[in-house]
């Protein structure tokens, strides 16, 4: 079961990481569109997949969750189509306008995406109240709940929780923050355009806020959440995934001195894989915990799959994602290098 | 309570809809790009190149059309019909998520390669990346069908308790008797439109007197891979989907005939007729005798039961909506295969260039197979009411138990909004590539 948990978040991680590749501002525009253009879709992907996965495996937390966090979750889909339409469409017709306009909503759909992402984490970190219970009786079964957009006192501890409050924007801003400086990261990698020196800066002085942020989030996180470090202190092998994070943190300081372009991509894709672990590790078995006392947290024990579905799905499992590293091997080879002049869009 | 069931099976049924409008192209579609891969690996003629070229530019924008109305259905499995997913979801889950990780990785990893490759990687790779594009394609409509197959005829089950559906046998999900029909015919379909479209546009090429040559083409490869596909997608293997329904859920059969009385001594067909569920008849009905009972079990005589010995409780929900959905599409899958063989016709003859009749209707029958498609899944998902898993669990008792109804009426209105939106950008787009024509390789 662990085996399987472990595979399964593992593999989360990457989706959500991937998925990261996207959300950056937009500045030297057609190079962006080239950089990422042939990778979108396929990463979107990751998203899908990950749904799905976490469907089969984990029903009742994926029924719960989602019908739980109802509203944001389409608006996340709606924004998701924005920005795929407005990637997609700004080539098709020359046109000032129409391209301005598609580039508008492309970025603007992509910073509140990641803006969205941050949120949602600070959310299952927080935690929500599960069988929206009201003086001690719970009003649906155990594992269901609603939350509104917010509550007026946008307080992470208040009896009625809202998706929005002090705590969970202040984690949609690390979102905001980080994916900025990783799209960054990757628009040196695969471009040559005149921005990379630009953005090198950006990414230097953005990571003072980001530590900042972070700094600040985990004093307000140990304020909120009990004992965020318990598990650490049981099982200290768990630290090396914040020795990660702090890696990933540290080594963009070092963003000017870098020789290979491809240098910055790593170091933050570290912060953020080494964040994700971390998370996980600290609030383990639990997957979304409970702020009321009368019904239990969703543990990785109580929404799994039954064993022999999880049994079978882990093979399949095991040769999809064989499949799925040969696919990104060859994808990856066969547009290596940069990519300023593919022409993304303009057939 | 009534509202929420309402408005959750508006906005599934609103955004499938649309959603489907589009990977029924691009399933039938990409197999005849293949096509065009592949006769011109073989003859080199540049002509079937840039025939390929240009309908993976529609291709392309009718893909990424797909994918982003996709996302929103698997999101509505949670957040809409979270009590199903929570009770199915071990089960369902497998199919949903096979199907993101073979046929989704696969397809949207090698289109990337396939629209923007092909100088990286030479025609034979070319042509290799096109084929898995087509396969993910239908790998991925395989993987939805092996799903939906579950709900209406649910195999290698056990249901606990607590009401939970647990999966006892993985390999009984693809052995199931209601996937192979299904499968097949829904992939004949999908190229039915395909062709349909083709053939379309190239019509609109000739009598536009433009591109003439590309139109001729596009109006050939329409009318012969359309031919082929309208006669099987109605036999054998609609006839053979028709039967899975009479042997498996023959309330549904009754209602999608019409049929309210079992007729003695063989039952007739209907050929139009409106029901009239108040007085359980038929009105203004034409029918031929017996034919039913012929189709259905090759027996002149054979009892084909009526809805008067079924529990009107397990009557599927909405009959009429039934009834019509099941005779537009067989009604318009007779006129395909009709217009499709005076085309081929007149294509031996050497005619069909001339027949301005043909060209007209072709150009016009566009939007109908997307119709027979729909009309198509409206008799498989009304047929399935009032059961979301067919005789164990109520659509009723499936939809999400906190989600108030004022919220998804909103959300319903947001996807209207949206994908009106989507469909006006989508026309422009595709109307401006038609028009700027396939683009010949020296230009
Ligand atoms: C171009 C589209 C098209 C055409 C011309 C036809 N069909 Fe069809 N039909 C479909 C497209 C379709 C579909 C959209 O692909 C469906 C929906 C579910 C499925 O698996 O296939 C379907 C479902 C479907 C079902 C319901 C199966 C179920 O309840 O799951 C039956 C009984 C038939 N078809 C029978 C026929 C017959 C006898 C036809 C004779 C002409 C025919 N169809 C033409
Ligand atoms: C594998 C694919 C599919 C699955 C798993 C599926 C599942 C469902 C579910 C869960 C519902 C809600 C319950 C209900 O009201 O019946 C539903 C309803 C519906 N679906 Fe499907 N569906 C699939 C494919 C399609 C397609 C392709 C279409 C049409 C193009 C379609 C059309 C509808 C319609 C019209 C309804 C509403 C039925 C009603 O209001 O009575 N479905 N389907
Ligand atoms: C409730 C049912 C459905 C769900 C949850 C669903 C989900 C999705 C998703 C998430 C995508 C985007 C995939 C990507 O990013 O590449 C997609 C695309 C696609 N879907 Fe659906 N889908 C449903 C119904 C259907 C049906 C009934 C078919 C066909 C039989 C179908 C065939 C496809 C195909 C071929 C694609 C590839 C993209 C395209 O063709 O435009 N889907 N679907």
């Amino acid at each position: 079961m662990l085996a399987i948990y472990v595979i399964l978040d593992g593999y989360d991680f990457g989706a959500g990481i991937v998925h990261l590749f996207f959300a950056k501002k937009e500045k030297d525009k057609k190079a962006i569109t080239n950089a990422i253009g042939p990778f979108w879709d396929a990463n979107e992907v990751w998203l899908i997949a990950s749904g799905g996965v976490l469907f089969f495996a984990f029903p009742t937390l994926y029924a719960s969750s989602f019908s739980g966090f109802y509203l944001p979750l389409i608006m996340i889909l709606w924004l998701l189509i924005f920005r795929a339409i407005g990637l997609e469409l700004r080539g098709q017709i020359h046109n000032r306008l129409w391209e301005t306009v598609w580039d508008k909503a492309f970025g603007i759909a992509s910073f509140l995406l990641a803006l969205f992402f941050g949120i949602a984490f600070g959310n299952v970190v927080r935690g929500v109240n599960l069988g929206m219970v009201e003086n001690g009786i719970s009003a649906h079964e155990a594992h269901y709940f609603f939350l509104p957009l917010w509550n007026p006192t946008f307080s992470p501890t208040a009896e009625h929780l809202g998706i929005i409050d002090w705590f969970t924007i202040l984690l949609g801003l690390v979102g905001v923050v980080t994916l900025t400086i990783h799209g960054a990261n990757w628009i040196i990698y695969k471009t040559n355009s005149d921005l990379n020196n630009q953005l090198r800066t950006v990414i230097f002085r953005l990571n003072f806020v980001l530590l900042a942020l972070v700094i600040l989030s985990l004093v307000v996180w140990h304020v909120i959440a009990p004992r965020p470090f318990h598990n650490f202190i049981e099982t200290p092998w768990l630290w090396i995934f914040p020795l990660l994070t702090l890696i990933g943190l540290f080594g963009l300081f070092l963003i000017k001195t870098f020789k290979k372009d491809g240098v910055g991509f790593i170091f933050s894709s570290l912060f953020i894989l080494g964040g994700f672990a971390s998370t996980a590790a600290s609030i383990f078995p639990k997957l979304l915990p409970s702020t009321n006392s009368v019904n239990p947290s969703l543990t990785v024990y109580n929404v799994a799959a039954d064993e022999y579905g999880l049994s079978v799905g882990i093979n399949w499992f095991i040769i999809a994602v064989i499949l799925l590293i040969a696919y990104i091997f060859i994808q990856y080879r066969v547009f290596k290098g940069k990519m300023d002049d593919i022409g993304y869009g303009e057939h | 309570m009534e509202d929420m069931l309402f408005y959750d099976r508006m906005q599934f049924a609103f955004t499938i809809t649309f959603h489907y409008l589009f990977p029924q192209l691009t399933m039938g579609l990409s197999l005849i790009i293949v096509y065009f891969k592949w006769k011109f690996l073989r003859t080199r003629i540049d002509h079937y190149n840039d025939a390929a070229k240009f309908w993976m530019r529609i291709f392309a924008l009718n893909f990424a059309m797909g994918v982003v109305t996709g996302i929103p259905m698997e999101f509505q499995f949670g957040t809409n019909w979270a009590k199903f997913s929570e009770l199915t979801g071990g089960i369902i889950g497998q199919t949903l998520a096979m199907e993101g990780m073979f046929s989704f990785f696969l397809e949207s990893s090698f289109l990337g390669l396939f629209l923007f490759g092909e100088k990286l990687l030479g025609h034979k790779l070319h042509f290799v990346t096109g084929f898995l594009v087509f396969l993910g394609s239908w790998a991925s409509g395989y993987l939805i069908i092996a799903t939906h197959s579950w709900m209406q005829h649910p195999v290698g089950y056990e249901i606990l308790s607590n009401g939970k559906f647990v999966l006892t046998n993985f390999g009984a999900l693809f052995s199931n008797p209601w996937l192979l029909p299904s499968y097949l015919h829904n992939q004949l379909a999908s190229l039915v439109t395909a062709s349909f479209v083709m053939a379309s546009i190239g019509a609109f090429y000739i009598l536009n007197n433009k591109h003439s040559s590309f139109g001729k083409l596009f109006v050939k490869t329409g009318v012969i891979f359309g031919l082929v596909s309208s006669v099987l997608v109605a036999f054998p293997t609609g006839d053979w989907a028709a039967k899975n329904v009479v042997e498996h859920q023959p309330v549904t059969f009754a209602a999608m005939e019409g049929l309210f009385e079992t007729q003695d001594g063989g039952s007739e067909i209907v050929l139009i007729g409106q029901p009239n569920v108040v007085d359980k008849k038929l009105d203004n009905k034409i029918a031929v005798p017996n034919i039913l009972s012929f189709l259905t079990y090759k027996k002149w005589d054979a009892k084909v039961k009526g809805l008067n010995e079924f529990e009107p409780e397990n009557y599927p929900t909405n009959i009429p909506g039934l009834y019509y959905a099941y005779h537009i599409m067989v009604g318009l899958g007779t006129l395909f295969i009709g217009i499709m063989a005076v085309g081929a016709f007149q294509l031996w003859r050497k005619k069909l260039y001339a027949t301005k009749w043909i060209l007209w209707s072709l150009l016009f029958l566009l939007p109908f197979p997307y119709i027979a498609n729909t009309t198509g899944w409206y008799t498989a998902e009304l047929g399935r009411q009032p059961w979301l898993v067919y005789n164990l669990l109520r659509t009723s008792e499936g939809i999400s138990p906190t989600v108030s109804s004022g919220n998804t009426l909103f959300t319903l209105l947001g996807f209207i909004g949206l994908y009106l939106l989507l469909g006006m950008l989508f026309l422009i787009l595709v109307g401006k590539i038609i028009n700027k024509g396939p683009v010949t390789a020296e230009a």
